[in-house]
């Protein structure tokens, strides 16, 4: 495989170009390229750069957004095509996102989705206005790592607590971790909701579910 | 002649008001079963849960709704002007922490921080109102809503800015205003509170919205609309793109609210702002915020409603330059806009805390606001000849009896947090957030709390017990009246 095809995949993703990405996905396919280099060597680093890059101040929210739907695009053509070879990636835990109680706004949540997505976690989204018992019971079904919780407004940023008591009431607690972000949210409310963690945006909150795995790990290691 | 600032001409006001009007057409509003019946009696289209609201109907509302009202003071006198361009100032609401006193770091805000800014707004003419400030975070949340309500009364004469976060609880603070005020009449007659209803962005009447919305009509209590528009994020990120949706969150709103109860008073507010694309925050203290209101406002004013804007709020984390840029800027842009109603003085981060050291810095400038709109005004036959006349090229103008006369009127004297070169009785040098501290302390020392009537007293605590005891309530926080210890 050239080198030239990962290079104008992963300018796609900078591009936020989805119809770019996908015909070069199917292209890949095409091809005989194993659907996983595709996604390691080509569209994943993209997203690194376009992680960087907003980090750095370089790239805006609208520019994630668009390179976040291009991630999409493209995954949507590989995916099918990783199962049907029987071949998955390596998971780096199951994440549960979104948003909160009366809280109709995505944007975030999405986001957070993909670039954790990039980075190798199986993502669930419950969509959005999302009360806490529901969020409790898929956790359960999908037996996940980390609920992810986003709020977009002070007025809704309050039931993100109740996400949090949902997962104590059945019992899930010590099993979940919970991370919460949003426009209005601090660590400091994090903390005072009992939350694992804060993310202020995309990529501190993969890093963030990395540490969070990380612990989760730790804590199983020390029980067996 | 007095100052004023105006964004829109006239054509691009009519194409906001035109597009809005499109957009309650078509997508439409969503809206509340609560509701539903009541738009369609009206002759709306309601499906699935989206109203789709005729131009025709919406401006035969909007005719409807008073172009001023009055809130009253304990007293029963008016203090509040909603009309014109009558300005006005409180501090902003709902916070849910406090830049503490003593380590100026951010904290959960209890009842005693909220005691001491109602003690401290009540001291500053600069606020015609008071607002329920803060979250109260040692109140169990389900009575939290009507307890900070408790509080303000309790300790205020001045109208109150306020809302309820569920449409239950709703009820609740309406009981415990017309108990205050001497029954639901003289609540109507004179109403001593508003109530903020916010719709969510884009163009939702969320279950609560809509249900305040409609039992606020019906109860005759003032409501005053907090459309949030976020430019970019939950509204198009051109400035006039989300007037339009500000707007069309407005006609919607008080369609609902007139159908509710035609005539009742409701104002067309809000707390647009800009969405950071790089934070994803919404500074309040963006100047691109600052026009968003007044822009929205100056819409509303088209319309002849009374009219309400967030501002004088900053963003940075601590009582710092930024923020009192921030803030001030934004209370003189206010205040030339002729905005009736102006929340947001106090807080900072986001609206994320209050802080009460900031409170009486925003007092400054918000003092410095309201001159600035007296405008310059002329005094006597000549303005300058005649006290010419009597000094001639000598210049001695200190002497003149009208220099005597005048002074008053033409300056604004600031309270010692702004730095006139006095000099300081202990020799210091003060910075501007220790005479901050200073100033607080001073005018919570001052505060002479005013008792209600007994019996109003007595039916006020009951209240709170018997509505407080199902929850754990254990007290009443913030409230030390010994005759009811």
């Amino acid at each position: 495989m050239p080198d030239d095809h990962f290079s104008s995949m992963r300018q796609s993703i900078i591009d936020g170009a989805p119809d770019t990405a996908s015909s070069l996905a199917q292209e890949a396919v095409a091809s005989g390229i194993p659907p996983i280099d595709a996604i390691n060597n080509g569209f994943v680093p993209g997203m690194h750069d376009v992680g960087e890059q907003f980090a750095r101040g370089q790239m805006f929210l609208p520019d994630m957004m668009a390179s976040a739907e291009a991630m999409r695009a493209a995954m949507a053509v590989l995916d099918p095509e990783l199962k049907k070879l029987g071949t998955e990636r390596p998971m780096a835990g199951i994440v549960l996102l979104g948003t909160t109680k009366g809280d109709i706004h995505e944007i975030g949540k999405i986001l957070v989705g993909t670039m954790l997505t990039a980075h190798g976690f199986q993502v669930h989204d419950l969509g959005v206005d999302v009360a806490g018992d529901k969020f409790a019971a898929k956790a359960r079904e999908l037996k996940a790592d980390i609920v992810g919780v986003s709020a977009l407004l002070t007025t809704t940023m309050r039931n993100q607590k109740g996400v949090v008591e949902a997962l104590e009431k059945d019992g899930l607690r010590s099993q979940v971790k919970v991370m919460v972000g949003g426009a209005p949210v601090t660590r400091r409310w994090a903390e005072e909701i009992g939350a694992d963690g804060y993310a202020k945006d995309a990529m501190s909150a993969v890093a963030l579910a990395q540490e969070l795995m990380q612990q989760k790990l730790q804590a199983v290691s020390v029980q067996q | 002649m007095r100052p004023k600032l105006e964004l829109l001409d006239k054509p691009l006001i009519e194409r906001i008001l035109d597009e809005a009007f499109q957009l309650i057409e078509d997508p439409g509003v969503r809206v509340a079963p609560y509701v539903e019946d009541l738009l369609r009696a009206a002759g709306i289209t309601v499906k699935e849960g989206v109203a789709h609201i005729p131009e025709v109907l919406a401006r035969r509302l909007l005719d409807l709704v008073p172009r001023g009202f009055c809130l009253y003071d304990r007293l029963g006198k008016p203090a509040v002007h909603y009309s014109g361009d009558t300005v006005h100032f409180d501090p902003g609401s709902s916070c849910l922490n406090i830049l503490d006193p003593e380590a100026q770091q951010p904290r959960p805000a209890m009842s005693a921080d909220l005691v001491r800014l109602v003690q401290v707004a009540e001291m500053l003419p600069q606020f015609a109102a008071q607002s329920t400030a803060m979250v109260c975070n040692d109140i169990p949340p389900e009575i939290g809503d009507w307890y900070r309500l408790l509080l303000v009364l309790w300790y205020s004469e001045k109208p109150v800015v306020t809302g309820a976060f569920s449409a239950s609880s709703l009820h609740t603070l309406i009981d415990l205003l017309a108990i205050e005020s001497g029954g639901r009449e003289t609540l109507r007659r004179n109403p001593r509170a508003i109530f903020d209803v916010c719709p969510s962005p884009p163009l939702n009447w969320s279950e609560f919205a809509s249900q305040n919305l409609v039992d606020l009509a019906r109860a005759g209590v003032p409501a005053e609309i907090v459309s949030m528009p976020l430019a970019g994020a939950t509204a198009p990120v051109t400035l006039a793109g989300s007037v339009v949706q500000h707007a069309a969150e407005c006609i919607s709103g008080i369609t609902i609210h007139q159908l509710a109860q035609p005539g009742s008073p409701i104002v067309w507010g809000g707390a647009p702002a800009i969405f950071d694309m790089r934070s994803g925050k919404t500074p309040m203290g963006a100047i691109e915020t600052a026009m968003l209101d007044l822009a929205c406002s100056q819409v509303g004013k088209y319309l002849g409603l009374p009219t309400h804007a967030y501002l004088v709020a900053g963003d940075g984390r601590f009582v710092d330059a930024q923020v009192e840029m921030e803030s001030g800027m934004s209370a003189a842009l206010g205040a030339l806009a002729g905005i009736n109603m102006i929340s947001g003085a106090g807080m900072l981060d986001f609206l994320a805390c209050h802080s009460i050291e900031k409170l009486v810095i925003d007092a400054e400038a918000i003092a410095s606001a309201q001159r600035l709109i007296e405008g310059i005004q002329p005094h006597g036959v000549s303005l300058a000849v005649d006290m010419f006349a009597q000094t001639g090229l000598q210049g001695d103008f200190l002497r003149l009896k009208e220099t005597r006369a005048l002074f008053r009127k033409e300056q604004h004297f600031p309270s010692a947090i702004i730095d006139r070169g006095l000099p300081v009785p202990d020799g210091t040098s003060p910075d501007i957030l220790q005479r901050a501290r200073h100033r607080v302390d001073e005018l919570v020392a001052a505060y002479e709390r005013h008792p209600l009537p007994l019996e109003a007293e007595r039916e006020l605590i009951a209240f709170a017990q018997r509505e407080g005891k199902p929850t754990g309530l254990e007290g009443l926080p913030g409230i030390l009246n010994p005759a009811f210890a």
